[in-house]
């Protein structure tokens, strides 16, 4: 039993580790993707070399991060088998053609069109050329489709029977739209968004603060910023969305999120708590009156259950909840504020002068992967100890493998992904740092720069001739 | 659909993604093989470049692999990756390191493009030798009880595990050498033909010792091939007979075809001989697809579930298929300086 129990933990640890590695990736790949499509389809349409070189300059990262994503996802798929034998034979009927989808419609069509798109300029047309960008982009969305239905049924499973452990589907229209599923894949694919404008902002802002590739980084903040507010708006509507769905279908995971251990009416809004799991209750608590029960319920005296309401063994651990849910609003929150001051300040033309909000976008730059992972963590700590919710719990998932196996294959996928994360970052960092190449001859002046992107840059037309001499 | 045998179906069509991922990642990591052998910077640089567009819609093929286990199969599926926990392990690790080589590689100068180089190639031998490990783990046979893994995380290490290994190092470095006669010119063609024939000798011989190793091994395939040691069962070898004969015909056309310096029949031929060898194996195996503990039907996933996929299948094979050849067509002729990176 021991040795069952330390084998699940480890297992869990390495899922979280190899998961949250991977989830990276296609984040910023997912968002790059169509960023890069949007890019090649305004050079087709303005013949604007400053589109192309941006395409060429992020299209390099793009190559490194996807690169990654594919390793590391890779690992995933087998991962399944290897430490999760008993969750894959009792799922299999549903998750398996889910996942078969999503390697049928998304992971060939990437995989194939990216060889295009990275080394294809000589050997296709630009047109044809640009049909494979938006493939690739087109894959990423499919996948993210296919993997947040298969995640989102072991959240809220549907359109299935259990007979003696296994899972049999009734219906294949609830299983792939079941009850989460439109709230999760929309939440997602706004984060990966989001995560990418925010890194094109910070990657804009460094070289408008380091006064190199001007023209580029002016296109890319004017591209970002308005991008950044109404996407981050967006978000916030999305994700209470999802929230409110979360409470219809895990009620103890919203009341690990909220840190209530009571049932109460008018609940408070928790801004630090230090939840304590044995005690049953929280420590340095200080809330805002009611307001969790309307953001929940949607009225001021609405009734938010507390975790008190289930046995102690089907209670998520509350703090990890807690914490990466706050972390998660709490960036939101900022992200909202740097797009709309972002707005602001291009509208009144002075971004280039306010040196703090260049700071500001460049130290916001990562925080979309923050609330990438801590959004995760909330979901999927939070509907511990469930595998497949209320059905299958976690611990009697796991592979009959030693807990020596998985502890030895942890610390290998620890180090090795320590040293490719490491030089992943490396050369993506570099490779921002030099910024897009100025390839065309002369830098085309501002007057070229067509409506709507010229009207704005003109506004600071004399600086950039100054620049230029 | 009721009268369709969708188990069968589906093991075939799990065969033949298989078979793909053989033919076609298998010559990018037997390049991966060859990569430190070659004699100058510049044919290295020729080698990846000859890979790079294409590497990853290859290894897709070793992903759908996997998925496809997982979904048509799901009892195989659980059965099969505890007991090849560990060289799954370093399939997986191993991948990793050479996948990011390739973008790494281009990226980094002097010293670090060294590192590189070295990842790109260890992370080619160690993940098809573990390949060959997995393969030979299948073959000699997997302990259950009740459809689950009993055994121990070593079971796969046996001597035949380890011969299947190198049998694969080899077999691919002679389908990376074949691609490479495709793909390039000069000494480095001249280079590429030379390994090619020295592989294909040693993949010859490594056919011969697994075919007589694996009856001895192995009940069932001996029953198959009717080499039952020492006895001799004729009236069941003779009508298998044309698979070694087969061999015998890709080898010799494979060796021809390399001496008289044709281009595209070498690595043809080493896909013959890679299809007779995987239907030899097939023989000795089937209907078990984890063998000896669970058949094809034994292990299939519910039939709303095979068919279902099925469908998905059928209409997007044929589509990968197409724009997988579409994207060779582009790529097509021999490596050149405007293939260049981005």
């Amino acid at each position: 039993m021991t040795d069952t129990l330390d084998m699940t933990l480890l297992a869990r640890l390495q899922f979280a580790f190899t998961v949250s590695f991977h989830i990276i990736f296609p984040s910023f790949t997912i968002g790059l993707a169509s960023y890069l499509a949007v890019l090649e389809g305004l050079w087709l349409k303005t013949k604007n070399e400053i589109f192309l070189n941006l395409y060429r300059f992020w299209v390099k990262i793009f190559a490194v991060s996807f690169g990654m994503g594919v390793v590391s996802g890779l690992v995933m798929s087998y991962q399944f088998g290897t430490n999760w034998s008993l969750f894959s034979e009792a799922t299999g009927n549903v998750l398996g053609p889910l996942l078969g989808y999503e390697v049928l419609t998304a992971f060939f069509l990437e995989a194939s069109f990216l060889g295009i798109m990275l080394f294809g300029w000589n050997k296709v047309g630009p047109r044809l050329h640009f049909a494979s960008t938006v493939i690739v982009a087109l894959g990423t969305l499919l996948s993210a489709f296919w993997i947040l239905s298969a995640n989102s049924w072991m959240h809220t499973p549907a359109g299935y029977e259990l007979r003696d452990g296994i899972f049999y589907t009734t219906s294949w229209m609830e299983v792939i739209f079941n009850p989460s599923f439109p709230y999760r894949f929309s939440h997602m694919v706004l984060a990966a968004y989001l995560t990418t404008s925010l890194v094109v902002g910070a990657v804009g802002a460094y070289h408008l603060l380091k006064r190199t590739r001007l023209q580029a980084a002016r296109v890319m903040m004017l591209m970002a910023l308005p991008f950044i507010a109404t996407v981050s708006i967006m978000q916030l509507v999305a994700g209470h969305e999802h929230g409110v769905n979360v409470h219809e279908y895990q009620p103890a995971k919203v009341a690990a999120m909220e840190g209530a251990w009571e049932t109460r009416e008018g609940a408070p809004l928790l801004l630090f708590a230090l939840p304590d799991q044995e005690a049953e209750k929280n420590h340095l608590e200080i809330g805002i009156p009611k307001l969790a029960s309307l953001v929940v319920t949607g009225s001021l005296d609405g009734e938010l259950t507390g975790l008190k309401a289930w046995p102690v063994d089907e209670r998520p651990p509350v703090a990890w909840v807690f914490w990466s849910f706050r972390v998660m609003v709490g960036l939101g929150m900022l992200m909202i504020g740097l797009g709309l001051v972002g707005v602001w300040l291009l509208w009144r033309g002075s971004l280039e002068q306010r040196r703090w909000f260049l700071r500001a976008c460049i130290a916001m730059g990562p925080t979309g992967f923050i609330a990438v992972l801590a959004g995760w963590i909330t979901a999927e700590v939070g509907r511990q100890p469930y595998t497949v919710y209320g059905l299958m719990r976690t611990a009697d998932s796991v592979s009959p493998v030693t807990a020596e196996a998985v502890a030895t294959s942890l610390i290998v996928f620890v180090f090795v992904y320590g040293i490719v994360f490491t030089a992943g970052m490396y050369y993506m960092l570099r490779l921002a740092r030099r910024g897009p190449d100025e390839r065309a001859s002369t830098p085309p002046p501002d007057d070229n720069l067509r409506p709507p992107l010229g009207a704005l840059l003109g506004r600071r037309r004399d600086e950039t001739a100054e620049v230029k001499a | 659909m009721a009268s369709l045998d969708l188990p069968m179906i589906w093991a075939g069509l799990l065969a033949l993604a298989v078979f793909m991922y053989v033919l076609l990642d298998g010559f990018d990591l037997g390049v991966g093989i060859l990569f430190p052998f070659a004699a100058r910077d510049q044919d290295r640089d020729d080698m990846m470049n000859s890979v790079a567009p294409v590497w990853d819609g290859n290894e897709t093929w070793l992903i759908l692999g996997g998925g496809g286990l997982f979904a048509a199969f799901p009892k195989a599926y659980a059965a099969f990756m505890p007991a090849v926990y560990m060289p799954i392990g370093f399939m997986l690790t191993a991948l990793i390191f050479r996948g990011v080589a390739f973008e790494f590689r281009f990226k980094a100068s002097g010293s670090a493009r060294r590192i590189w180089d070295q990842a790109f190639h260890w992370g080619s031998v160690v993940a098809t030798f573990s390949q060959g490990l997995i393969l030979g783990a299948l073959v000699q046979g997997i302990s259950l009880e009740d459809g689950r893994f009993s055994g121990g995380m070593f079971d796969w290490l046996t001597p035949f595990s380890f011969v299947t290994g190198c049998a694969l190092v080899w077999g691919y470095a002679l389908l990376g050498s074949t691609w490479l006669i495709i793909k390039t010119e000069g000494e480095l063609l001249a280079w590429s033909r030379i390994t090619a024939l020295v592989s294909a000798v040693v993949v010859l011989l490594m056919i011969a010792v697994v075919s007589f190793w694996m009856p001895a091994i192995d009940v069932l395939a001996a029953e198959r091939w009717g080499l039952r040691y020492p006895h001799i069962d004729w009236s069941r070898l003779l009508p298998l007979t044309p698979i070694p004969l087969l061999v015998g015909v890709a080898f010799w056309q494979l060796v021809r075809s390399v001496r008289r310096g044709h281009t595209y029949m070498p690595y043809l031929f080493s896909v013959a001989l890679f299809l007779l060898g995987y239907v030899g194996l097939l023989v000795g195996i089937f209907p078990y697809i984890v063998p000896y503990g669970l058949t094809i039907h034994e292990a299939a996933a519910a039939p709303n579930s095979q068919a279902l996929l099925l469908v998905g299948a059928l209409v997007m094979l044929p589509l990968i298929l197409g724009y997988t050849a579409y994207v060779y067509w582009v790529f097509r002729g021999k490596v050149s300086a405007d293939a260049s990176y981005h």
